[in-house]
């Protein structure tokens, strides 16, 4: 909502500058977003006289002017127009100034060789009319004593733009938030001038609202014989002022009044009207023109305003172009009306229409002020367009009564912590236009009419503290005292493999949780695809199936940034279902490239599965999950190598995947074109992941330790080629649990010596006992059960 | 003169000459090996006369000991000047880089949330989490935001389906009602999050965070949520003092409502927060409306507090001086190193929230 403080003071008698008041109006509420200098490209534009204009030496068209423009010398401007010639009183643009019309800034510049020092502007230049064709021409009696004066007059006051909340209609008019001042102790709101104008005989155009309609009241006054002009300057500049562009009187003084008053009115040439008006609902399919010269095909039920032949407007919402006031209409019917907020917002909706008068309806228009806002318009009709009124014609369907609320004053110091008076509090209510009526201790009141949004005790709350003032509430410091653990064990677990994967390297990423349907595809396997209805891009249009879905797009762009050796992670959602709650917690990772890049001391390599191996077994080992339990598979999901990727769980049971890693497929970086000498990656699952039912200090069991001395045996054994070392290492651990204190992995041969089918595997088994220095004998027997348990149970042999 | 002293002066000669570890080892058994000249001389102990025996074994035990102590210092003396000659030799450069390390970091928005979560744990709130996918009730319905109200057009909406019954939460909002349905009061939690509006352009992007506040508790009032307010900026901007303005605004869910500001001034192109006569808009707050409470079972005679809503992003920008909203979830390697944080970096109460 746009405001001048001029503008303001017709309404509010105050004392106060414009700094003050701005100041004011977000105290009370009414957010002051921006203060504009007031259309401070007018300030520019002077009053000068051609006097002398010849033709341009190097073009047919153009003439070169010598104009006063009330400085000592003339100045010369270069000007196409037909109507520059001696003697004109027009106006002048100065260089620097800016056009109106097109923003352009003038500079002195050749034309056709001829430099010229500014301009001289035709109407539709300065926005003042449609005009074009040719410069301003300026009435000699008018303005021949002022060449060289602003042609529009100083203005002092900015463009003060409002931020209306949506449960302030009231204020969607300059005299509501001057009520709100004058309540808040800036000033006194000035009476409304009500100027007596002229009434006879009865509105002859018959009005009808039918049934069930969202419109309840229809007002409205006959003016038959007006003229309609342009509107007087006055009526002009009031609304340049708030940047809207003036039309005609009787269509400026329809939006001066919903601008002033908050009350829109609509006006229709009566001569277009066939016969009748009927407020009723629109047919199915049924089309009408709006004055946004648009095509509306209506849905079965909205509120339309209609005569004989058909839909004249979208009631409340915009007008139709069949009925609409032009200069040359003669008589016209004002229509001021109530429509149901509800309705007008479903309509609207519907159609997708957004006007001043729909934003107001659909808040809520004082439903008493539809003779007002007649008065209003009949009186300035009258003063600017002549012409005979008559009679209002009121027709409704539905009585309005105010609501009425009893408020109990204790509620405000409840709610605020502050104390008031309760004469302070009358005060207020008052000076916002309650009618109070004090029952023993319980406020009575009746709520104005122009109040939709109070029809609760706590909203009086608001009303009171926000005129007293935010400021007088006394802070109570917080206690620092804890009831309940800040994080609960999930919350928990997320802070810690989050931490434990960047620990590793990894640089955290937050992507959009949705993504490219076509690149999730990539990575959705069985999951469904969840489509968002309104997507804010093609490229945006599902939620994610996977963590890769966005992380590998943005992998791959840093690729393009020159980057070959990354490691980025992302923890967050992705999506199974559309209903909530259908979501995964997720953290994945990828690592491209090598690890030490041509570096002296270290060998580089490729990154490859052991490395994202590493770092989830490590991940987990840091959220307190023990290494030695984790159980791995080779099923993956097909974005992974098949032959170089697996699964973790967290025990032999393999109860619920707690990850993914491997190698991503050659294929996901064909198809997303991904250039790097090596891409892989991991997805941990944190709903998957099985809380530990004892905090980890409850899980230390005794400290036990032998200092016996320990011994180390070395074993190989042949396998076959797709044998699972996993197994190897748990059977021969399981030998003598108390005795086998750790078995090492240190060498995995294939080739010479070694049949094609088969690896040979070499492990260090660490052999240490609680009780005894173990002798010769004691270990010969282990070395045997070991490789005879290990014979047994696994297709294998000890290699000799 | 006797053999002790002819031996004694005779190797004395000996090993003051310039000799290698094996010449001193070699001497070392000519004297104390088994048939060495020293060890005979002990052997010869028992056959004299027991009147000189005495001076004869405390002679030999002298000369031992001085010429073992010679020895053993000669010994020592060599391998202390081969290490050296071997130290000499081993000298690296090591201006030379270290071997390679990779560092991680944590994203501004996680690190800014577990600040966040540390400075309300102080006073008592804990956190709680909710689905990103909402239904249209959670999220506006019951945050007294009905159908048809004007004020649902302040939320840009990501729907799932055509009846618009599910949608992306357009605020963390509805974590306040999934935690109240789900219990009892009193509550006091906040609830940080993704949240998504289909709003895209230089300082909106369609996903951001947010986090939710809510204390509810028999007689909390806007002075408590004013208290509140204003021990977290001052916690979290890690300032003694600010200043903040509590502006009346309007939310369905709240009332009375209240936008507040922090003061700022902009020094050598940096926002300085805490000083200043300019206003910056940081959140949203206010006392839960009563028609909330009874949507979630709550009796509004009985209970009453408090609500708030903070841009965690903004907070993000504004505390480490980053400029573009949309920087943060464009991954670029650059960016994520710039202004990510040390995993070991743990925000805490004790240590302090940022280093």
């Amino acid at each position: 909502m746009k405001i001048t403080s001029n503008w303001l003071k017709e309404h509010l008698d105050t004392k106060l500058d414009e700094n003050q008041i701005i100041e004011k109006l977000t105290d009370v509420g009414l957010e002051v977003e921006s203060v504009e200098k007031q259309s401070g490209e007018f300030d520019d534009f002077i009053v000068a006289k051609i006097l002398k204009a010849e033709k341009h030496p190097n073009a047919d068209k153009l003439k070169v002017c010598d104009v006063d423009v009330g400085k000592e010398n003339p100045v010369k401007v270069v000007c196409g127009a037909p109507n520059a010639i001696e003697g004109l009183l027009t106006i002048y643009a100065p260089p620097g100034s800016v056009i109106p019309k097109n923003q352009m800034k003038l500079v002195v510049s050749k034309i056709r060789g001829v430099s010229s020092c500014g301009m001289l502007c035709s109407e539709s230049e300065l926005n003042l009319s449609d005009e074009s064709d040719g410069i301003t021409e300026l009435s000699s009696n008018d303005f021949k004593d002022k060449i060289g004066d602003n042609y529009f007059p100083k203005k002092n006051s900015n463009v003060i733009d409002i931020s209306i909340t949506p449960n302030r209609p009231d204020c969607l008019g300059v005299r509501g938030i001057a009520r709100d001042l004058a309540a808040a102790g800036s000033g006194k709101l000035k009476k409304l001038e009500e100027k007596k104008s002229k009434q006879d005989g009865k509105q002859t155009v018959n009005v009808k609202i039918e049934k069930d309609q969202a419109c309840t009241v229809f007002g409205s006054c006959l003016i038959t014989d007006v003229k309609n002009v342009e509107s007087p300057d006055w009526l002009k500049e009031k609304i340049i002022s708030i940047g809207q562009k003036p039309i005609s009187a009787i269509v400026d003084i329809t939006n001066y009044i919903m601008l002033d008053l908050n009350r829109p009115l609509h006006a229709y040439d009566v001569d277009k009207i066939d016969k009748e008006i009927i407020v009723r609902n629109s047919k199915k399919d049924e089309k009408f023109k709006a004055l946004d010269n648009k095509e509306y095909k209506l849905q079965e039920g909205m509120c339309v305003i209609s005569d004989a032949t058909g839909v004249l407007g979208l009631g409340g919402i915009i007008g139709g172009t069949r009925s609409g006031t032009e200069l040359n209409t003669k008589n016209v019917l004002i229509e001021s009306a109530y429509f149901s907020p509800r309705s007008i917002r479903k309509s609207s909706k519907i159609l997708n229409i957004d006007t001043d008068a729909k934003f107001r309806f659909e808040r809520g228009i004082d439903p008493l002020s539809i003779e007002q806002g007649l008065k209003k318009a009949v009186s300035l009709i009258q003063e600017i367009c002549g012409g005979t009124a008559s009679e209002f014609d009121i027709q409704k369907i539905e009585n309005y009564k105010n609501k009425s609320l009893e408020f109990d004053p204790a509620l405000f110091e409840k709610v605020t912590g502050l104390k008031i008076e309760k004469n302070e509090m009358t005060k207020i209510l008052d000076d916002l236009g309650f009618e109070i009526k004090e029952v023993k201790k319980i406020l009575d009141l009746k709520i104005p009419s122009w109040r939709p949004d109070i029809s609760q005790e706590v909203d009086l709350v608001e009303e009171l503290i926000r005129i007293k003032g935010y400021d007088q509430i006394n802070m109570i410091e917080p206690q620092k005292l804890r009831e309940k653990e800040t994080l609960n064990k999930k919350q928990k677990l997320f802070h810690f493999l989050q931490r434990a994967v960047a620990s590793k390297g990894y640089l955290e990423a937050i992507t959009w949780s949705f993504t490219d349907s076509k690149i999730n595809q990539l990575f959705i396997e069985k999951n469904k695809e969840i489509k968002i209805v309104n997507p804010i891009s093609s490229d945006l249009d599902v939620l994610r199936s996977s963590i890769f879905s966005n992380l590998i797009i943005h992998l791959n762009k840093n690729l393009g940034r020159g980057f070959k050796d990354l490691s980025i992670f992302e923890i967050g959602p992705t999506f199974l279902g559309e209903k909530p709650g259908e979501q995964q917690t997720v953290v994945g990772g990828l690592k491209s490239g090598k690890n030490s890049r041509q570096n002296w001391i270290e060998k580089e390599r490729l990154v490859d599965v052991f490395d994202v191996k590493s770092d989830i077994i490590q991940c987990l080992a840091e959220a307190g999950y023990d290494k030695d339990k984790l159980y791995f598979d080779i099923e993956t999901p097909s974005y992974y190598h098949p032959g170089k990727s697996g699964r973790v769980f967290l025990n032999k049971g393999k109860e619920k995947v707690v990850a993914f890693f491997g190698d991503i497929h050659p294929n996901i970086l064909k198809k997303l074109d991904i250039k790097t000498e090596a891409l892989v990656g991991f997805e941990i699952f944190l709903d998957n992941i099985k809380q530990r039912k004892k905090s980890l200090k409850d899980q230390k069991t005794q400290y036990k330790f032998s200092d016996f001395q320990k011994s180390e045996r070395d074993f190989a054994f042949i396998l076959d080629k797709n044998f699972q070392v996993q197994e190897l290492i748990d059977v021969i651990s399981s030998v003598d649990k108390d005795l086998i204190k750790s078995v090492k992995v240190f060498d995995v041969y294939e080739g010479k010596n070694i049949q094609d089918d088969k690896k040979s595997v070499a492990l260090n088994v660490t052999i240490q006992s609680f009780e005894k220095t173990l002798n010769e004998d004691d270990l010969n027997k282990i070395n045997q059960t070991i490789i005879s348990t290990v014979e047994s149970k696994i297709d294998t042999k000890i290699r000799s | 003169m006797s053999d002790i002293k002819k031996i004694k002066d005779e190797y004395l000669l000996k090993l003051n000459k310039n000799l290698d570890l094996r010449q001193i080892n070699q001497i070392k058994t000519d004297l104390f090996g088994k048939n060495g000249l020293v060890s005979s001389q002990f052997k010869q102990l028992g056959k004299i006369a027991e009147d000189e025996r005495k001076k004869f074994a405390s002679d030999l035990n002298t000369t031992k000991d001085e010429l073992q102590d010679l020895i053993s210092s000669k010994i020592d003396e060599i391998e202390n000047k081969e290490i050296n000659q071997k130290l000499e030799k081993e000298k690296v450069d090591i201006t030379l880089p270290e071997r390679p390390f990779v560092q991680g970091k944590i994203h501004p928005v996680s690190q800014v949330i577990d600040e966040i979560s540390s400075i309300f744990s102080e006073i008592g709130f804990s956190v709680e989490e909710g689905p990103d996918i909402e239904n249209e009730y959670n999220n506006f319905t019951a945050l007294n935001t009905p159908d048809n109200h004007p004020a649902r057009d302040m939320h840009d909406t990501f729907y799932l389906d055509e009846k618009k019954e599910l949608l992306l939460r357009t605020h963390t909002s509805p974590v306040q009602i999934r935690t109240m349905l789900s219990d009892k009061p009193p509550f006091k939690i906040i609830a940080p999050g993704r949240t998504y509006r289909s709003d895209s352009d230089q300082t909106h992007a369609p996903m951001f965070h947010q986090v939710e506040g809510l204390h509810i508790d028999k007689n909390i009032n806007m002075g408590h949520l004013k208290g509140c307010l204003n021990y977290f900026i001052k916690e979290f901007f890690e300032v003694d003092k600010i200043k903040m303005r509590f502006r009346p605004s309007h939310f369905p869910f709240t009332e009375p409502s209240a936008e507040v500001d922090i003061g700022y001034e902009i020094k050598d192109g940096k926002i300085i927060i805490g000083e200043g006569d300019k206003w910056l808009e940081i959140l949203g707050c206010g006392m839960v409306h009563p028609n909330v409470l009874k949507n979630v079972k709550v009796n509004p005679n009985e209970f009453q507090g408090y609500a708030f809503g903070i841009g965690i992003d903004r907070l993000a920008m504004l505390k480490y001086g980053i400029n573009d909203l949309r920087a943060f979830f464009d991954c670029d390697y650059r960016w994520l190193n710039q202004f990510g944080f040390d995993p070991i970096d743990v925000p805490s109460s004790y240590r302090g929230l940022s280093r």
